[in-house]
C-alpha cells in the first residue's frame, strides 16, 4: 500500500507536500501535536475530502467511485459516531447494510466481529446503554465488520480514562495481530503509540509535514510487562524527544 | 407521599469498560398511581365544584348550564351532535395526514438544494403568517365547496410547524454520521433512508404533536371564519347554532366534544411519538441519575 505526495489546503495549508509508503500489515502511529494535520491526512486517505494536489496510490485494482479499493477501509472516528436509534447489531450491520447484504447473511459476520470485541452480549442494547468504552468498542466492530486491509483509527480512545484505554490497547493489537489488518493510528499520545505501533510517523504543524519516521522493533510480546519494561521507556524517551523537535519547529514556523 | 427507593445506580457510574448495561431507572408503584389518581381528583373536584356553584348560586341554565345538563344535552343532543362531531374530526384527520405527507415530503426536498429551499421557503412563509382567519372567506369562494375550503385551512394551518421542524431535523444530522456514511459509500436514497430520516425523528414527533393539535383548532376557527350551514357542518357551526338559540347545554356539550377530541389527538400524537422514541432518544426517556 503505498500513496505519494499530497498536498492540501484549505485556507490554511493543513499539510504541505507530504508524502507516506505505508507497508501492508504495519501498524503505523500518526504522532503530532494538535493541529499539524494528521486528522486531515488520514481523512483525506479515506476519501473524505480530496486533496489539493496530489494522489493517493492504491495497489488494489479495484477502485470505486470515490477513489478508494472498495471495501477495504475502515474508520474509527473520534467518537463513536453510532446511531442512537439502532441496536449495537443494527449499528455493526449499517457497511454491509450499505452493499446491499441481507440481515441474514451479514448476521454471522457480525456476531463474529461483536465476539472478538467482547460484545456478543450486547448485540440488543442501545448505544445509550453502554458505557464509552463499549460504544468505542462497537465503533471497531463496525470497522471491522467489512473484513478491510486497511484500518484507520482517528484519535479513537482520546476521550476515555486510562484503564479504559489501556484495556483496548490491548485488543486493538491482539485484532491486528489476529488479522493481519494494516492500521493507520492518530494519537498525540507518545505512549500510546509506542506500545502499538511498529512505526511512529511524527508530524510538524505549519504546515503539516513529516518531521521523523521511527520505525520501531520490539523483540517480545507487548503486553503488561512490555508496559513497565526498559525498552518500553527507551522507545518512548526517543518518540519524545522527536515530538518536542517537531513541536519547537512547528513554533518557529510561526 | 411515597417512600423514598433505592436507585438502581449501580451500573450508571461503571465508566471504566464494564460488562454491564446501564439499569434503566423505575418509578415506585405508588408514584404511578399517584400520577393518575392527582389530575383526574383535580378534574373531577373542578366539575363538583361548578354544579355546586350553579346550584347553591342558583343561576339560570341559559346564563350557564350545570355540568348535568350538559352530560344530558350530551346524550338528547347526541343526534345532531354525532354527526358534526365526525365531520369535524375528518377534516382534521384528513388535514392533519395531507400535512405530514406534505411538510415531510416538501422538507425532504427542500434540504437538497440551498436552491430549491431558497425559491420555496417564502411561499411556506407567507402561508404560515398569513393569518387563516382572514384567507379563509376567500377560500370559500375558490374552493368548489365549504368541506375542501374548511380542509384547505386546516392543512395550511398544520403544514408549516410539521415543515419547519423535518427542515430543522434533516439538517441537524450528526456530522460524523454523514462522514461515515460517505465513507461506504451511501447513496443520497441510502443516506436518506438510513441516516437523515431515522435522526430527525424526534423533530417529526415534535411537529406531528403540534400539527395535531393546531389542525384541530384551524378546523373550527376556520368554519367559524367561513360559516356553514345545514347537514355538512361541523362542530363549530353546532356552537354558533346553540349560542343564537340559547341553547347553552348544547353549546357546552358541543364544547366537551372538542375538548376531549383535542385531548385524544393529543393523546394519540404523544403515544405515536413515544412509539417511535422511547427506545433511543432522550426525550423519551428518564435521567438515570
Amino acid at each position: 500500500m503505498r500513496h505519494v505526495s499530497k498536498l492540501f489546503s484549505n485556507g490554511t495549508l493543513a499539510l504541505k507536500d507530504m508524502s507516506l509508503d505505508v507497508q501492508r500489515g504495519e501498524f503505523l502511529s500518526l504522532l503530532g501535536p494538535s493541529g499539524c494535520g494528521k486528522s486531515t491526512a488520514l481523512r483525506i486517505i479515506a476519501g473524505l475530502g480530496a486533496p489539493s494536489t496530489g494522489q493517493i496510490d492504491w495497489p488494489s485494482s479495484k477502485i470505486n467511485s470515490k477513489g478508494l479499493p472498495e471495501g477495504d477501509v475502515g474508520f474509527v472516528f473520534q467518537e463513536p459516531t453510532l446511531m442512537p436509534w439502532q441496536t449495537v447489531w443494527g449499528n455493526v450491520y449499517l457497511p454491509l447494510r450499505l452493499r446491499g447484504v441481507s440481515k441474514r447473511d451479514a448476521d454471522p459476520a457480525i456476531m463474529e466481529v461483536l465476539a472478538s470485541v467482547g460484545l456478543a452480549d450486547f448485540t440488543k442494547s442501545y448505544p445509550r446503554e453502554l458505557s464509552g468504552g463499549m460504544k468505542m468498542r462497537v465503533s471497531i466492530a463496525r470497522a471491522l465488520v467489512t473484513k478491510p486491509k486497511l484500518l484507520l483509527m482517528d484519535e479513537p480512545f482520546a476521550a476515555l480514562d486510562e484503564i479504559t484505554r489501556q484495556k483496548l490497547n490491548d485488543d486493538v493489537l491482539r485484532l491486528w495481530r489476529e488479522t493481519g489488518i494494516t492500521v493507520i493510528f492518530v494519537t498525540h499520545s507518545v505512549f500510546e503509540s509506542a506500545f502499538l505501533s511498529n512505526r511512529i510517523v511524527v508530524m510538524r504543524a505549519r504546515p503539516g509535514q513529516v518531521y521523523a519516521d521511527l520505525p520501531l522493533i520490539t523483540s517480545g510480546v507487548r503486553d503488561e510487562n512490555y508496559r513497565t519494561s526498559e525498552e518500553y521507556r527507551a522507545t518512548t524517551d526517543t518518540v519524545s524527544r522527536a515530538l518536542q523537535e517537531a513541536i519547537m519547529r512547528g513554533a518557529q514556523a510561526k | 407521599m411515597t417512600d423514598a427507593v433505592p436507585m438502581s445506580k449501580a451500573s450508571a457510574e461503571a465508566g471504566t469498560d464494564s460488562q454491564v448495561a446501564v439499569v434503566v431507572s423505575r418509578s415506585s408503584v405508588g408514584e404511578r398511581v399517584l400520577s393518575i389518581v392527582i389530575p383526574v381528583f383535580m378534574v373531577i373536584l373542578a366539575i363538583a365544584a361548578w354544579q355546586a356553584h350553579i346550584m347553591i348560586n342558583q343561576v339560570p341554565r341559559y346564563i350557564m348550564p350545570a355540568p348535568l345538563d350538559v352530560v344530558t344535552a350530551l346524550f338528547t343532543d347526541w343526534g345532531t351532535l354525532s354527526p358534526s362531531l365526525l365531520v369535524t374530526l375528518r377534516i382534521t384527520l384528513m388535514a392533519l395526514s395531507l400535512a405530514l405527507v406534505g411538510g415531510v415530503g416538501l422538507a425532504i426536498i427542500l434540504v437538497q438544494s440551498r436552491w430549491i429551499e431558497l425559491a420555496l421557503f417564502p411561499f411556506a412563509v407567507i402561508l404560515q403568517v398569513t393569518p387563516m382567519i382572514a384567507i379563509a372567506p376567500l377560500l370559500i369562494i375558490y374552493m368548489p365547496d365549504t368541506q375542501s375550503a374548511l380542509l384547505t385551512c386546516a392543512f395550511v394551518v398544520a403544514f408549516f410547524p410539521i415543515l419547519s421542524n423535518m427542515v430543522a431535523g434533516l439538517k441537524s444530522v450528526d456530522h460524523n454520521l454523514l462522514n461515515l456514511f460517505e465513507l461506504y459509500g451511501a447513496s443520497r436514497w441510502q443516506t436518506l433512508i438510513h441516516l437523515k430520516l431515522p435522526s430527525s425523528l424526534p423533530y417529526f414527533a415534535a411537529g406531528l404533536r403540534i400539527g395535531g393539535g393546531l389542525s384541530l383548532i384551524a378546523a373550527v376557527v376556520a368554519e367559524f371564519a367561513a360559516g356553514s350551514a345545514g347537514k355538512g357542518s361541523g362542530l363549530a357551526f353546532r356552537l354558533l347554532e346553540s349560542g343564537y338559540r340559547l341553547n347553552y347545554p348544547r353549546l357546552y356539550a358541543a364544547l366537551v366534544l372538542l375538548m376531549v377530541t383535542g385531548v385524544a389527538i393529543f393523546a394519540l400524537t404523544s403515544l405515536i411519538s413515544w412509539a417511535m422514541l422511547h427506545r433511543w432518544h432522550e426525550s423519551a426517556l428518564k435521567r438515570e441519575n
